[in-house]
């Protein structure tokens, strides 16, 4: 198990603390909510495509500084990429940018943001990564 | 309720005393419970780790003595066997021991016979039971049951489904601001004579508020519908007499209780139980199989289809003894003058909001929110410095919702809590505000 400086860490701390992209968008493309009904930590991701582009995407909800902090590093790595390549973001991506390893519990605050996403855009409603 | 504390060393059957050795081990048991000395019989705590364990989480589930977990050895090592069916010696050992260990649990409840408990595999089993074997052959569409607003999953999810299925209403008592029922509603809840069934938690297990259930069982009774005590968390902290609750049907589960997993147990009156049809199908729960109908068995045995947890049920009745010797007034006393001095403790702690009622009116939990910090980043700070505490809903959703707050962090507490343990968590709280300080 990590100790606490390591789960904490300074990326996770400033992202949390000074987030990118919060907010909401007043007339999103598309908006998508989610939960993860164990914590009640919750997302909501709100995206203006243009021509297959996102132009802009705001999170917005409550959570743990974990879920928090990776909604906030999803939308500064997606905005001004396409839908195509924001699909093509994996599980480990966030994770890699998140920079920890995470316990079963805390993995699903981490994932929350990128399974919000992914449910919003593409329809795909599966937690990222999931053993079938 | 008026249970005599520290009374039940002695089980009277002999099959159980040669199996289980009731009590054993356990503190000696005048004045204020010693805590820890308590503690000193629960391997858990004489565990080597980095950072000593205060686990502040038994509301989701209590560590287990020395005396249980050798009760439950001594059956698998000296006398395994499966019950109700064999004539040789261990099977009868056995048999006696899961038969020994139903007596000894329906006395720690003061049921008037162990007939009337019957063993589920935890309380959601045990509501569960009630939901499909009384509810549905008893409730229509356009009946009703009244169940209040800080009930605990198993006390709501068993009724939504019969909701839907059945068409039956569902109503519930508010709870105030302060985290109390509000029982100035309950008369107008049951006004129309459509309530069958009333159901309550008598514990919260978010927020320690301690439930009237006898009250509430008194004007369920008036109005002509049964009562359900979900006692989840209260039969494993204080005394409870099910005579004396006057409830019809109440939930309990072992391994909240200082027992295994795996194991709980529903009381219900007698009337009720041999007029409802069985729960689950399937052998022991029968008298006689023809190839297209059985007849059932008798009670209690008519709701035990198929090979039951026969260790945890060994395991079960010797947390029973061992609770009984430590007394349920002190294990209570103790809980209680936890809370109130952690309430204390925690006041001291900028931004914290302590959930729930007075010190006076709760049972040993207190549940809180850390300024805007989530529960789980507390959580998280508290377990790098060894103290467990349950951070979330703590199934239930619908009372936080109605709290106003998404999640909380909880500390609850047991008979091996020491106030170092408090110590901890108050330490741990300072340092959350440090790391995630804005």
């Amino acid at each position: 198990m990590n100790g606490l400086d390591d789960l904490y860490r300074e990326n996770i701390l400033e992202h949390y603390k000074h987030p990118r992209n919060r907010g909401t968008l007043e007339h999103p493309d598309i908006s998508y909510e989610d939960a993860n009904p164990l914590c009640g930590d919750r997302i909501r991701m709100d995206l203006q495509v243009k021509d297959g582009r996102i132009e802009q995407i705001r999170f917005s909800g409550v959570g743990c500084s974990i879920s928090q902090a990776a909604a906030s590093m999803l939308c500064e790595a997606v905005e001004g990429k396409t839908l195509e390549e924001a699909r093509q973001i994996s599980r480990d991506d966030v994770l890699e940018m998140l920079g920890i390893e995470l316990g079963p519990v805390r993995l699903k605050c981490g994932l929350l943001a990128l399974k919000t996403l992914k449910a919003g855009a593409y329809g795909m409603t599966q937690w990222p990564g999931e053993d079938e | 309720m008026t249970r005599v504390s520290g009374r039940a060393m002695a089980t009277g059957a002999a099959a159980g005393a040669a199996t289980s050795a009731p009590g054993e081990g356990a503190p000696a048991t005048r004045g204020a419970l010693d805590a820890h000395a308590v503690r000193k019989q629960f391997p858990i705590f004489r565990t080597a780790r980095a950072k000593p364990l205060s686990y502040l989480d038994s509301a989701a589930t209590s560590q287990k003595p020395d005396a249980v977990l050798a009760a439950m050895d001594r059956y698998y090592a000296t006398y395994n066997a499966n019950i109700h069916r064999g004539i040789y010696g261990i099977a009868e050992q056995a048999t006696a021991a899961y038969e020994d260990a139903r007596r000894r649990i329906a006395r720690f409840v003061n049921a008037p016979s162990p007939r009337e408990l019957i063993f589920t595999r935890n309380s959601t089993e045990a509501i569960n039971l009630v939901a499909y074997a009384w509810a549905r052959s008893q409730m229509k569409a356009g009946d009703a049951i009244v169940l209040t607003e800080m009930e605990h999953h198993s006390n709501l999810v068993p009724w939504h489904i019969l909701a839907h299925e059945r068409g039956v209403e569902l109503r519930f008592i508010p709870v105030t601001g302060t985290g109390e029922l509000d029982l100035a509603a309950l008369p107008g809840l049951l006004a129309d004579g459509r309530v069958k069934l009333v159901g309550a938690v008598h514990i919260s297990n978010v927020l320690g508020t301690i439930n009237p259930v006898a009250e509430i069982a008194r004007q369920a009774h008036v109005a002509g519908a049964l009562m359900l005590v979900d006692a989840s968390q209260s039969v494993p902290h204080c005394p409870v007499d099910v005579q004396a609750l006057g409830c019809d049907f109440m939930a309990f589960t072992s391994h909240k209780m200082l027992g295994p997993t795996g194991i709980g147990a529903l009381w219900g009156r007698r009337e009720l139980l041999e007029a409802m049809p069985p729960f689950l199908g399937g052998g022991e729960m029968i008298r006689e199989v023809k190839l297209r109908e059985s007849k059932w068995n008798e009670l209690p045995w008519k709701f035990e289809a198929g090979t039951m947890a026969i260790a945890e049920a060994v395991g079960f009745g010797a947390a029973v003894d061992y609770l009984e010797a430590l007394g349920m007034e002190r294990v209570f006393a103790h809980d209680r003058e936890l809370a109130a001095s952690t309430m204390d403790r925690l006041r001291e702690v900028p931004d914290l909001t302590i959930l729930g009622p007075a010190a006076e009116k709760r049972g040993g939990v207190v549940a809180f929110t850390l300024g805007a910090i989530h529960p789980h980043d507390v959580a998280t700070v508290l377990d790098d410095e060894g103290v467990a505490v349950r951070a979330g809903h703590h199934c239930a959703m619908p009372l936080h919702e109605k709290l106003g707050v998404p999640a909380s962090a909880r500390a609850s507490f047991h008979c091996y809590t020491v106030p170092e343990e408090i110590d901890a968590l108050v330490r741990g709280l300072h340092r959350a505000r440090q790391v995630f300080a804005r």
